[in-house]
C-alpha cells in the first residue's frame, strides 16, 4: 500500500516536475528577483546592493505614486463594478429565457473579443476621440452641435473601454452559476409566496454569487496592471501604476523603484482580493 | 418559464450592441476610402489592403510574430500535456499547490509578469531577442494549454490503457499508440488557442523583444501616425478574420476531445 502510494508520487512527480521548474525559473525565480531588486538602489547603470526601503517609502509617500495607486484602484474598481452590473441582466436573460438558444448567444457574445485586445482598446480611441466615430456620428446625425468631450483622453474612456474588453470575463461565470441553480428552488420561493422581487434577492442573486464573486476577481486583478488602455484612451488624467512602472523602467533608467511599484500593486491588489473574499465568506454564510 | 421583461430584451440587444461596436469598426473602415476614421463614410476602396503588400517592416514583422506564435504554442502545449496528464492520472502530495502555482500567470497582471521577467533577464546579462519573447508566452499560454488538456484526459478511460498494457504494451506505446491518439484534438485545440494567444500578445513581446518587432509590437508603433490609421485597420481586419477562421477550428477540436470518449466506446 506504501510502496504504491510511493510510486504514484513518483510517477506524478516525474511529469508534473518539467512544467513545475520551467515555473519555478521563469515565474517564481523572476518574482523573487523582483523582490529583492526592489530592496535595492540604481544610480545610472551602477546597482547598489545594500538593503534599504526607500523605494517603498518613495513609492508609498510620494504624491505622484499615491494618485496613480489611487487612480489605479479606482478605474478598475469602477471597471469591476460596472462590468459586473451589466454582465449580470444579460446572464441572467440568456440561462432563463435563451431557451434553445443558449449556445448560440454565449456564441454571440464572444466573438467581438476574437480581435486582438491591443486592436479593441485602440479603436475605443478611435470611436471616442474628439474627431472620433462616435462624435462624427452624431454631428453627422445632428444631435449635437459641438464634439462631447467628457469621454475623450481621460478615467471614464479608460472606465469604458475597459468595461467593454471585460465582458465576456463576467458574463461567462455568471451565467455558469446561474445555470446551477435548481429550478425547483424558485418554484418552491413563489408557492411560499415570494413575488418576483424577493425571488431575485433572496434566492436567484445568493445562489449566483459565486459566479459574481468570481467575475469580480477575474475582472480586478488583471485590470489594475492595464497598460495599454490608458496609454491609449486616458490621456494624462487617465494614467495608471503599469504606465509609470513601464516609464521607471525605460525613460527613467530606475528599475529598482519600477520593481518596487510592481510589487505594492501586487501587494494591493492581494490585499483588497482577499478581504473581498472573506467578506464575501462571511456575508454568503447566512444562505 | 414566463416570458422575459420587455426591458431585459431590450437590455439585452442593446448591450450585445455594444460588444460588437468596436469590431464592427474595423471592417467597416478598412473599406472607407477616406483617410480619417470618421462618418460619413465616403467611398469603398481596396487600397488600404493593397498597401499592407509594400511594408517590408510588416512581413518581417508577421514573420517573428509566426517564429514566436509556432514555438511557444507547441512548447507550452507539450509541458500542459505533462502537467494535466500528471493532474488527472495521479494522485500525490503536492499537486494541488504546485497546479495552482503553474496556472498563476491566468490571473496576475501581465505588467507585472513583464517586469519580472525583463529583470531577470537584464539581471543575468542576457541579450532580449525573440526567444525571450518565446519563453515569456510559453509561460502565458501553459495554463490555458492546461485547461484544455485537463479535460482531454479526463474523459480517458482508464481501463482502455490497462488493456494496452495487459495486452503487452510498455507505457511508452501504450501512451504513444492509445492515449495520444484519443487526446489528439485537445493537443489541436491547445495548439490553435496558444498560437492565436501569441499572436495577439502585446505587453510581454513589448518588453522583452529587443530589436525584433512582433505584430502587436509593430501595430502599436503604427498607432502614433495617423496617416497609417486606415492600413492599420486594414491589417486589424485581417487579424480579426484569421482569429475567427483559429478559434473556430480550435473549437471544433475541443469539442472533439469532449466527446472522444462517446466515439470510442
Amino acid at each position: 500500500m506504501i510502496f504504491e502510494i510511493r510510486t504514484e508520487t513518483k510517477k506524478g512527480w516525474r511529469l508534473l516536475s518539467i512544467p513545475f521548474v520551467f515555473s519555478l525559473l521563469l515565474l517564481a525565480a523572476p518574482l523573487t528577483m523582483m523582490f529583492l531588486l526592489s530592496f535595492w538602489t540604481q544610480d545610472y547603470l551602477v546597482l547598489d546592493k545594500t538593503f534599504t526601503l526607500n523605494n517603498y517609502i518613495e513609492a508609498a509617500t510620494q504624491p505622484v505614486y499615491q494618485l496613480l495607486f489611487q487612480r489605479s484602484l479606482i478605474i478598475s474598481l469602477s471597471v469591476t463594478f460596472f462590468t459586473v452590473l451589466l454582465a449580470y441582466p444579460m446572464a441572467y436573460f440568456i440561462s432563463f429565457y435563451g431557451g434553445e438558444r443558449k449556445a448560440l448567444w454565449l456564441f454571440l457574445i464572444t466573438i467581438p473579443f476574437w480581435t486582438s485586445y491591443l486592436l479593441r482598446m485602440f479603436l475605443w480611441k478611435v470611436i471616442l476621440g474628439y474627431n472620433g466615430v462616435f462624435n462624427s456620428l452624431l454631428l453627422w446625425l445632428e444631435m449635437i452641435t459641438e464634439p462631447v468631450t467628457f469621454i475623450l483622453y481621460n478615467a471614464n474612456a479608460v472606465v469604458i473601454a475597459l468595461t467593454h474588453g471585460w465582458a465576456p470575463f463576467a458574463i461567462l461565470p455568471i451565467f455558469v452559476s446561474l445555470e446551477k441553480i435548481d429550478r425547483s428552488l424558485l418554484e418552491a420561493s413563489r408557492d411560499l409566496g415570494d413575488g418576483p422581487f424577493h425571488q431575485f434577492f433572496r434566492v436567484i442573486l445568493p445562489l449566483s454569487a459565486p459566479g459574481v464573486v468570481g467575475a469580480a476577481l477575474i475582472i480586478f486583478i488583471p485590470t489594475v496592471g492595464d497598460y495599454i488602455t490608458p496609454k491609449l484612451v486616458g490621456g494624462t488624467d487617465g494614467l495608471m501604476i503599469a504606465n509609470m512602472i513601464q516609464v521607471q523602467f525605460s525613460k527613467a533608467n530606475n528599475a529598482p523603484l519600477a520593481a518596487a511599484l510592481s510589487a505594492s500593486s501586487l501587494m494591493v491588489v492581494a490585499f483588497i482580493s482577499i478581504v473581498f473574499v472573506l467578506f464575501n465568506k462571511k456575508y454568503l454564510r447566512r444562505y | 418559464m414566463t416570458r422575459p421583461s420587455k426591458y431585459l430584451k431590450i437590455f439585452a440587444y442593446t448591450y450585445l450592441v455594444f460588444l460588437y461596436a468596436p469590431a464592427l469598426l474595423l471592417p467597416i473602415f478598412s473599406f472607407n476610402s477616406s483617410q480619417i476614421i470618421a462618418f460619413p463614410l465616403t467611398g469603398f476602396t481596396l487600397h488600404w489592403f493593397e498597401t499592407l503588400l509594400y511594408q517590408s517592416t510588416l512581413h518581417e514583422a508577421l514573420r517573428n510574430s509566426l517564429i514566436v506564435a509556432v514555438s511557444s504554442s507547441i512548447l507550452a502545449t507539450i509541458l500542459g500535456i505533462l502537467a494535466s496528464r500528471s493532474a488527472t492520472r495521479y494522485d500525490f502530495t503536492g499537486k494541488q499547490i504546485s497546479l495552482t502555482f503553474i496556472l498563476a500567470p491566468l490571473v496576475l497582471p501581465e505588467i507585472i509578469v513583464g517586469v519580472a521577467l525583463l529583470i531577470v533577464l537584464i539581471q543575468l546579462g542576457l541579450s532580449l531577442n525573440l526567444w525571450s519573447v518565446v519563453l515569456g508566452h510559453t509561460l502565458l499560454i501553459m495554463p490555458f494549454s492546461i485547461l484544455i488538456m485537463n479535460s482531454a484526459f479526463n474523459n480517458l478511460d482508464i481501463s482502455l490503457e490497462e488493456a494496452s498494457m495487459d495486452l503487452g504494451e510498455n507505457q511508452f506505446g501504450t501512451f504513444y499508440r492509445i492515449i495520444l491518439p484519443l487526446v489528439f484534438p485537445g493537443i489541436m485545440a491547445s495548439l490553435l488557442i496558444g498560437f492565436t494567444l501569441s499572436l495577439d500578445e502585446f505587453i510581454i513581446a513589448f518588453f522583452l523583444t529587443g530589436t525584433d518587432t512582433t505584430l502587436p509590437v509593430y501595430i502599436w508603433a503604427q498607432f502614433r501616425f495617423p496617416k497609417k490609421l486606415p492600413t492599420t485597420m486594414a491589417l486589424g481586419t485581417l487579424l480579426l478574420v484569421t482569429s475567427f477562421l483559429l478559434l473556430s477550428l480550435s473549437e471544433y477540436f475541443r469539442r472533439r476531445a469532449v466527446n472522444s470518449r462517446s466515439s470510442v466506446l
